[in-house]
């Protein structure tokens, strides 16, 4: 079955319009290397003049066969993976590949373990909704507020470095809770994070919210309606922004999140202006929820007591005869899960973000494939942009928040 | 099982001869790659407005079927999941295209074409979307390699450095 192709001029043909085959309108590539493209996204433009007639992304640019290689690797080398995925959202990957593993397993969660998930998920979520915000504004040239940005998130990995050791692949949940339990300082760099947080939310919103340069190259640009953005697959803070109310936070809660209470923003116009609105809106939010989950962080255990998946801690290898044989045994040929599939999803900051997780009962994954929000969420772009100039496809791009290794895995 | 994702499968399964199953909280479905396109349609008039996720699974060395290509549709109106199942042959695998319904399907389907080889009949862009175009083979196939690299050492590092691909001057 292997068949070698070249491309030609013949093979696009279909793509584009007929104009274009006639000369009257001309074909530019935008990317791969271009700042605007938020990392390697190659967009052949169908232009006439100033208006994208067409735009036809070209992706595959950072696909690393994360997926081939999570089949070769026991459910905890397959761990470390995840991160590499969407690396703006390295928690949550690793969250959604946890729930994955526990519902295949049937693995139980200690409460402490889950109020912590819900309290790194949500900073990761405002560290990757300020990334957005800084970059997205870059490309509508508002350079400072980039600058800002960057600041809180740096005191965001700064946390995460306190938990895990690392700032940005954390491997910090694990499939039956967490690696180790969070360090004494964490409660008070978290506190200290939501003191000044919201003040800077003001800061980043009167430097954009109102501004007429910022309406002026957002509002009314790159339109969705919510049936055509559901049709499309797109999910998150860009279906949220077309009026619909779906979170799956919300509606099909995970990890506890039924016990907080937050609202899900959303805004009827579906353009860039809204998705803005929404995602900074979503910062808020997050922040009430780790407020809520750190106020009455249970005590115990964040680690399943499940021998048979769960590493025993290192105090009970010197004593215990069993305790050394179950190490012995996850650590070299790792767990057995029984036969059959689970598709599992959690809501990341771009999306839905799902794993779909097949065993055939041995130690390794057979199958894993990642839903990623960011590969439906790019398909709709060329949508959004028919008909606009390519100043603003510039700003879509940025609303639509796609992350390239989200995208090609 | 939620009654309202009840009296769909049921209506699933009378109409395609479907048989459904239950594990884990999920309801999946088995459907005939005949039926796949019908049944998208049917599947979308009752509420289900996405297609979360469409991936397919090998079972070689097993040959008929050697795939399972599978749809995850999610409705957003009632909050209910569904999965469905459909098996294909392994000797020149093809499926009917549901891009025209659910317009996602689009680069899914150019996807499993890439990664399993798996054609779909009717689709308005079958290229591969993450290899590059001239790639031989499907990677995600059981049996296509998982590659490696060597490592280099300080005592065969220009050994080694000749057998790579990259272009040289």
């Amino acid at each position: 079955m292997t068949d070698l192709q070249e491309v030609t001029v013949d093979d696009l043909k279909h793509l584009v319009s007929e104009r274009a085959i006639q000369g009257e309108t001309v074909l530019l590539n935008m990317g791969p290397q271009h700042p605007s493209t938020h990392g390697v996204l190659r967009l052949l433009l169908e232009l006439d003049g100033e208006i994208v007639v067409n735009c036809i992304p070209d992706i595959g640019f950072l696909h690393t066969g994360i997926e081939k290689n999570m089949e070769a690797k026991t459910y905890q080398k397959a761990e470390v993976m995840t991160d590499r995925l969407d690396y703006l959202n390295t928690v949550g990957n690793i969250l959604a590949y946890s729930l994955a593993v526990e519902k295949l397993v049937e693995l139980d969660v200690p409460p402490r373990a889950q109020a912590m998930r819900v309290i790194l998920a949500e900073l990761q979520r405002i560290a990757s909704h300020l990334i957005w915000l800084g970059t997205a504004a870059l490309d509508v040239a508002a350079m400072s507020t980039f600058l800002y940005c960057f600041r809180e998130r740096e005191s965001i990995l700064d946390i995460l470095e306190m938990c895990s050791g690392q700032r940005m692949m954390t491997t910090y949940i694990r499939p039956g809770g967490l690696w180790r339990d969070m360090p004494v300082e964490f409660e008070q760099a978290v506190r200290n994070f939501i003191k000044i947080f919201p003040r800077r939310v003001d800061q980043y919103e009167a430097l954009l919210t109102r501004n007429p340069l910022f309406l002026d190259r957002t509002l009314g640009i790159g339109k969705i309606t919510t049936e055509d953005a559901l049709n499309f697959g797109m999910t998150g803070p860009g279906l949220r922004a077309t009026g619909s109310d779906w979170d799956l936070r919300k509606k099909q809660p995970y990890s506890g999140y039924e016990q907080y209470d937050f609202e899900v923003p959303t805004r009827p116009e579906g353009d860039v202006y809204a998705r803005y609105l929404v995602r900074v809106q979503e910062m808020r939010e997050a922040l009430k929820i780790i407020v809520q989950a750190l106020d009455k962080l249970p005590l115990g255990p964040v680690r399943s007591s499940n021998r048979k998946f769960v590493p025993p801690p290192r105090s009970e290898i010197g004593v215990s005869m069993e305790a050394l044989i179950h190490h012995f045994k996850l650590w070299t040929e790792g767990f057995s899960a029984p036969k059959g599939s689970v598709y599992s999803a959690v809501e990341s900051p771009r999306g839905e973000l799902g794993v779909y997780l097949e065993s055939d009962g041995g130690p390794k994954p057979y199958r894993v494939h990642w839903r990623t929000p960011s590969f439906d969420n790019l398909q709709a772009m060329p949508l959004m942009s028919k008909g606009v100039l390519v100043a603003d496809l510039v700003a879509i791009i940025g609303s639509v928040d796609i992350v390239l290794g989200d995208v090609d895995r | 099982m939620d009654k309202r994702l009840q009296t769909i499968v049921q209506k699933l399964e009378k109409e395609f001869g479907a048989a459904s199953s239950e594990t884990r909280g999920e309801v999946s479905l088995f459907v005939a790659a005949e039926k796949i396109v019908a049944a998208c349609q049917q599947v979308q008039g009752q509420g289900f407005e996405l297609l979360s996720a469409m991936t397919a699974v090998d079972y070689w060395p097993e040959e008929n079927p050697r795939f399972h290509v599978v749809y995850e549709f999610t409705s957003v109106s009632k909050n209910l999941r569904l999965e469905i199942r459909v098996p294909v042959p392994g000797i020149s695998p093809c499926l009917p295209t549901v891009s025209h319904i659910y317009r996602n399907a689009n680069w899914r389907e150019r996807e499993l074409w890439d990664m399993f080889g798996i054609r779909f009949e009717g689709h308005p862009d079958l290229r591969r979307i993450l290899m590059p175009a001239d790639w031989e083979g499907h990677p995600l196939r059981k049996d296509y390699p998982l590659g490696y690299e060597e490592p280099q050492f300080s005592f065969n590092f220009e050994e080694i450095d000749l057998r790579k691909p990259y272009a040289k001057e």
